[in-house]
């Protein structure tokens, strides 16, 4: 008998990342192979990890604020916004209704930035070099409106506990229905690319495919359980934050794989658009701050609150003992819960395909590994 | 460089005293007093959110009960939180939800205490799989049954929890950062 080779191997472990440009990140996959074919993926996270839940311990509730937009740094106003509402409901306070229509109008617009900018790294991952060109160009528009609102373009720290820090500057309104209206076409254009791409269609079509029941095992939900063809989306479902008092529809898909996740986002921009305009026209006026005491010192209780965030069920869970410090917070991140769905959708693909159900998970490591 | 080794003089908090719940009354408490008896000990509800509270050794008997009978298939989030001073020092926190038409979420606690194992939930719930290696990696609970039982976000051969209590906030495994990054310390 002949020594065993390696050509006599039927699986060839093959590493990936950390530092690998289509995984966003340092994300790192093991990945089983046969030719190929992906037998099988592990996915070995944390090489980002801050602590953001221990430091929460140590801080008190309003120090800890900005400490939230660290984790979805993509999507650091839903952050704020799922902090803020989680503190409120232990306090029993509810901001006033100028401060939650500006709360949802800044919302939808990091809805929108966050979609845009997957969009255009997912294409890229793909080979579609252009798309990145047109989002930047867009998400720098909306970037612009949290830059003049609250000086900062990324980590906003957009909103207080009980309201909102800053009034609203005088062309808020006028900047957003400009961005609406300059959006709509903007998107027709991505489509224009996309859509109907064959390239695009081929690589997208009947990949990284998860049905609903995966996701419900799997606690997979935000865009990637809508296109697996279940409508279930918080701002309707539990409304917070006046989403209840705008019309808008949740897009869902049919067949859970990557080209329907795309067609999700894509209808759920136009979606955030219509939010935008109808809450910039109905913006009412009055205070932006609701009573809060000087200290914040919420009664010994704990609640769980969560929000819509661009990627999914974003969720608080926040232990009091009546003291200034929140005695324990616990973020349930949806890019951490999402992502372990990885090795199911990535079985017998292809390993070009990974990248793809990569860039369609829409995850942010900063929030995997907090 | 200082050579921290224990905690920089926190004491650790108080625990809480008792949250203000009010007895919580639903067919589906109920329904749950009826088939599993004392073996849940509290039916509570705590800013408009239900909870109950149950021995560990009946956990997955509940989440099954729940997930089958009472179409409670979504595992939200699974975690704990530490009470150094109680006897059953964790409260390892389940988060349930069942979809439309019901639309609602309930929250099952069981008591653990330090060293105790708890079964996995990973049988009724795949996804449970990361939730519980992230609370064994922060607060060295060990889930039985667990198909891959092993740290999620810190080195595998990191020492300590850090999300119990007495680790401190700038406590580090020493040994770990100075074989591995080759400094004294990362603060």
């Amino acid at each position: 008998m002949p020594e065993a080779t390696f050509l006599d191997a039927t699986e060839l472990v093959l590493n990936m990342g950390p530092q690998h440009p289509s995984t966003h990140g340092v994300l790192r996959v093991i990945l089983k192979l046969d030719g190929e074919k992906v037998n099988g993926c592990e996915c070995v996270i944390g090489y980002l990890h801050r602590g953001v839940e221990k430091i929460a311990e140590n801080r008190t509730y309003v120090q800890f604020a900005p400490y939230v937009d660290r984790m979805d740094y993509v999507a650091a106003v839903s952050n704020g916004l799922g902090y803020c509402l989680a503190v409120e409901k232990l306090l029993g306070i509810e901001a006033p209704p100028r401060a939650q229509a500006v709360r949802v109008i800044l919302t939808e617009l990091n809805r929108i930035t966050s979609h845009l900018l997957w969009l255009g790294t997912h294409a890229l991952d793909i080979g579609a070099i252009t798309p990145v060109f047109y989002t930047f160009r867009e998400r720098e528009e909306a970037l612009k409106i949290f830059e003049k609102y609250c000086g900062a373009r990324l980590t906003t720290h957009a909103f207080r506990i009980g309201g909102l820090q800053y009034e609203t500057y005088d062309t808020l309104e006028t900047d957003c229905l400009a961005f609406c209206d300059a959006f709509v076409p903007r998107i027709d254009e991505y489509e224009e690319l996309l859509t109907h791409n064959r390239i695009w269609v081929g690589r997208t079509k009947g990949v990284g495919i998860l049905t609903v029941d995966e996701c419900k095992e799997l606690g997979v939900s935000g865009p990637l359980i809508r296109a697996a063809g279940l409508a279930w989306d918080l701002r309707k479902q539990q409304p917070y934050s006046g989403y209840e008092k705008y019309e808008f529809d949740i897009p869902s898909g049919e067949n859970g794989d990557t080209y329907d996740r795309y067609l999700v986002r894509m209808q759920e921009m136009r979606q955030s658009n219509r939010i935008i305009r109808q809450a910039v026209e109905s913006l009412p006026s009055g205070p932006i701050m609701a009573k809060v005491p000087k200290v914040i010192k919420p009664a010994a209780g704990e609640c769980y609150v969560s929000i819509e965030s661009p990627k999914g069920e974003l969720g608080y869970f926040v232990v009091s003992d009546n003291s200034t410090l929140p005695y324990r917070v616990r973020v349930r991140p949806p890019s951490f819960v999402n992502l372990q769905a990885l090795d199911r959708m990535c079985r017998g693909s292809l390993i070009a395909d990974v990248v793809a159900i990569i860039g369609t998970i829409d995850i942010v490591l900063g929030e995997v590994d907090r | 460089m200082a050579e921290e080794q224990k905690p920089a003089g926190q004491a650790p908090p108080k625990p809480p005293p008792g949250m203000a719940t009010t007895p919580w009354e639903s067919r589906l408490a109920a329904s749950l007093k009826e088939q599993f008896g004392d073996r849940i000990r509290e039916f509570s509800t705590y800013a408009g959110q239900n909870f109950l509270v149950a021995e560990p050794e009946s956990a997955i008997s509940i989440l099954e009960f729940l997930k089958i009978e009472e179409e409670f298939e979504y595992l939200v989030d699974l975690t704990a939180v530490d009470y150094p001073k109680r006897e059953k020092r964790f409260d390892v926190v389940y988060v349930l939800y069942r979809f439309p038409p019901h639309n609602e979420r309930l929250r099952v606690k069981i008591l653990v205490a330090d060293g105790e194992k708890v079964p996995t939930a990973t049988g009724v719930h795949p996804g449970a799989n990361w939730l519980e290696r992230e609370v064994y990696d922060m607060f060295g609970i060990v889930f039985e049954g667990h198909p891959d039982m092993k740290r999620i976000l810190l080195p595998e051969d990191w020492q300590g929890h850090p999300l119990r209590k007495e680790y401190g906030i700038i406590q580090q495994d020493q040994r770990w950062v100075r074989e591995n990054l080759h400094i004294d310390s990362g603060q």
